[in-house]
């Protein structure tokens, strides 16, 4: 999922300080799962502003609303009854979200709440960890599942570079050596022999490196 | 021969080569190229010209490069993969060969992390073992990594880093093996201060055939300190520093660390003189390249052949 975590309540602050009604609007997916733009988190961002703005004899008034999914236009037109009454619109969603409303409600602006992050996983309770960049080819069936792409700090292809230590990467002693967990994988399943096919340098169009990517799919489109 | 590289000479003329380093400048003063070069020039049969070592910016290897070319010295340009992209690389490659750089050393490079840009992007659009696939292409097929043909291709002797020490040990033969077979002509290795494990690595690389296939040079550090040694022991990743070693240090007055540090540096060349597929020494005496004539002096690797 798409992990995000909430902006310095000062930042959010400073972009809705100019307006009186804000549209405060979260999404029920990947924002929901890590905990950072559900309807729970609403509800405590909209308490934190109304408190801040409180204090300075402000009344500002925040219209809650969470969408089923920021991120598809079909759900975004249900803000159309509440649109009309708000000056600004606070989005906490992923940037994938903020920019579905941006595009719908072309005359308002619309702030980010939250700092999206990296498409990740759960590692344990309160803990999400980076598992995948999104390069549009993915390596993972020649890596034994494990991605260098994402989990390597540098990226390596043949890794592991000279910096690897007891399993663990030399930028930060917390962080697993991406290639050494690729090693182990390939050991299990007996694929030693993979590990000295040189993996050749990549493609990035695919991931990016090509300009902003889209995802036609004419059997699917009206 | 593949290039005019003086260390490939002397690598196939089957002396023992020596290889130096010298750190350019955090700024634009040539003459410290000059100055640091001049103190080992003997000494050496090339010099390697880092290239933002320990990611903090410093004068472009190539531009150290081509000042001690001027000198008539023969630089070995380091390139590593964090700071440019294939298309910068290649153009600094043709750059530094049209400069009369021959030799060069492929690396991924340390993380920005260490240095002092830690809040910059790196960019390892490629990795060190497909930097060393991208000179050989270069070289010995005249393309561009992209498959165009490179009108008067450069050619150079292809070095890349090894580190016998980093874990997993199991695996550090292969992919020594991975780089042999990407194209590297000759390799450098983590300085070398556990001798016993170094010559394990190289009983593995013999029984592999890959001293055959690649000359390998082995890295020494002269430690200036017993707290350098406890530094590179307990700070530095994939640094592999015995107890011996540091007690040894630890013996002797700190006045004589210095002078001790170098005796171990000695003993280490003159131990792996004799380990088999050992075929020259990179010697990183790191801010402190006054002591490597008398490291070379020493060790029985004086006078340099002369080609």
């Amino acid at each position: 999922m798409i992990t995000a975590e909430q902006k310095p309540l000062k930042e959010i602050i400073e972009y809705i300080s100019p307006y009186d009604r804000i549209l405060l609007v979260g999404c029920n997916e990947c924002v929901t799962v890590c905990a950072a733009g559900g309807r729970k988190e609403v509800g405590l961002l909209a308490s934190a502003l109304n408190l801040h703005f409180l204090k300075q004899g402000r009344t500002i008034d925040i219209k809650e609303i969470t969408l089923e999914r920021q991120c598809d236009p079909e759900y975004v037109e249900e803000l159309i009854s509440e649109i009309d009454r708000a000056d600004a619109i606070l989005s906490m969603a992923c940037g994938c979200g903020v920019q579905t409303i941006v595009e719908r409600y072309k005359e308002k602006p619309v702030f980010p709440a939250v700092n999206t992050k990296f498409m990740g996983a759960s590692e344990s309770q309160g803990i999400w960890a980076e598992r995948c960049r999104g390069c549009g080819d993915c390596l993972l069936g020649i890596t034994g599942g494990i991605c260098p792409v994402a989990r390597c700090s540098k990226q390596l292809l043949n890794g592991p570079c000279g910096g690897t230590s007891n399993g663990m990467c030399e930028i930060a002693p917390d962080v697993e050596c991406a290639w050494c967990l690729i090693w182990e994988r390939l050991k299990a399943l007996e694929m030693e022999k993979r590990y000295e096919e040189i993996m050749e340098a990549k493609d990035w169009r695919p991931a990016g490196g090509g300009g902003p990517r889209k995802i036609i799919r004419e059997d699917l489109s009206l | 021969m593949k290039t005019e590289s003086k260390l490939e000479k002397v690598l196939a003329s089957g002396a023992l080569a020596v290889t130096s380093e010298v750190g350019p400048p955090r700024g634009a003063i040539p003459e410290k190229m000059r100055e640091k070069a001049s103190l080992i020039k003997d000494h050496v049969d090339a010099i390697n010209i880092t290239d933002n070592q320990t990611a903090m910016v410093r004068m472009s290897s190539w531009a150290g490069g081509v000042i001690i070319k001027l000198m008539g010295l023969d630089p070995i340009l380091q390139m590593v993969t964090r700071d440019r992209n294939r298309l910068a690389m290649q153009s600094d490659i043709i750059g530094a060969y049209s400069m009369g750089i021959n030799t060069m050393m492929c690396l991924s490079g340390d993380h920005v992390k260490f240095g002092d840009h830690p809040m910059a992007n790196g960019v390892f659009d490629l990795d060190s073992i497909q930097l060393v696939q991208m000179v050989r292409k270069m070289r010995d097929e005249g393309k561009f990594q992209g498959g165009a043909d490179i009108k008067s291709p450069p050619k150079m002797f292809i070095g890349a880093a090894a580190n016998p020490f980093a874990d997993p040990f199991e695996l550090r033969v292969m992919r020594l093996a991975k780089k042999v077979k990407a194209g590297a002509d000759f390799i450098q290795t983590q300085c070398i201060f556990n001798l016993n494990k170094f010559e394990k690595y190289m009983e593995m690389v013999c029984d592999r055939g890959l001293d055959e296939q690649v000359h390998i040079l082995a890295g020494i550090t002269p430690m200036k300190s017993v707290g350098m040694a406890r530094y590179m022991k307990n700070k530095v990743p994939g640094m592999d520093v015995p107890d011996e070693v540091i007690k040894r240090m630890e013996g002797v007055s700190k006045e004589e660390q210095p002078e001790e540090g170098i005796k171990i540096a000695i003993e280490s060349i003159q131990r792996l003189k004799e380990a088999k597929g050992v075929h020259g020494f990179h010697i990183m005496a790191i801010e402190w390249e006054e002591k490597v004539p008398q490291i070379v002096e020493k060790a029985g690797l004086f006078p340099r052949p002369v080609l």
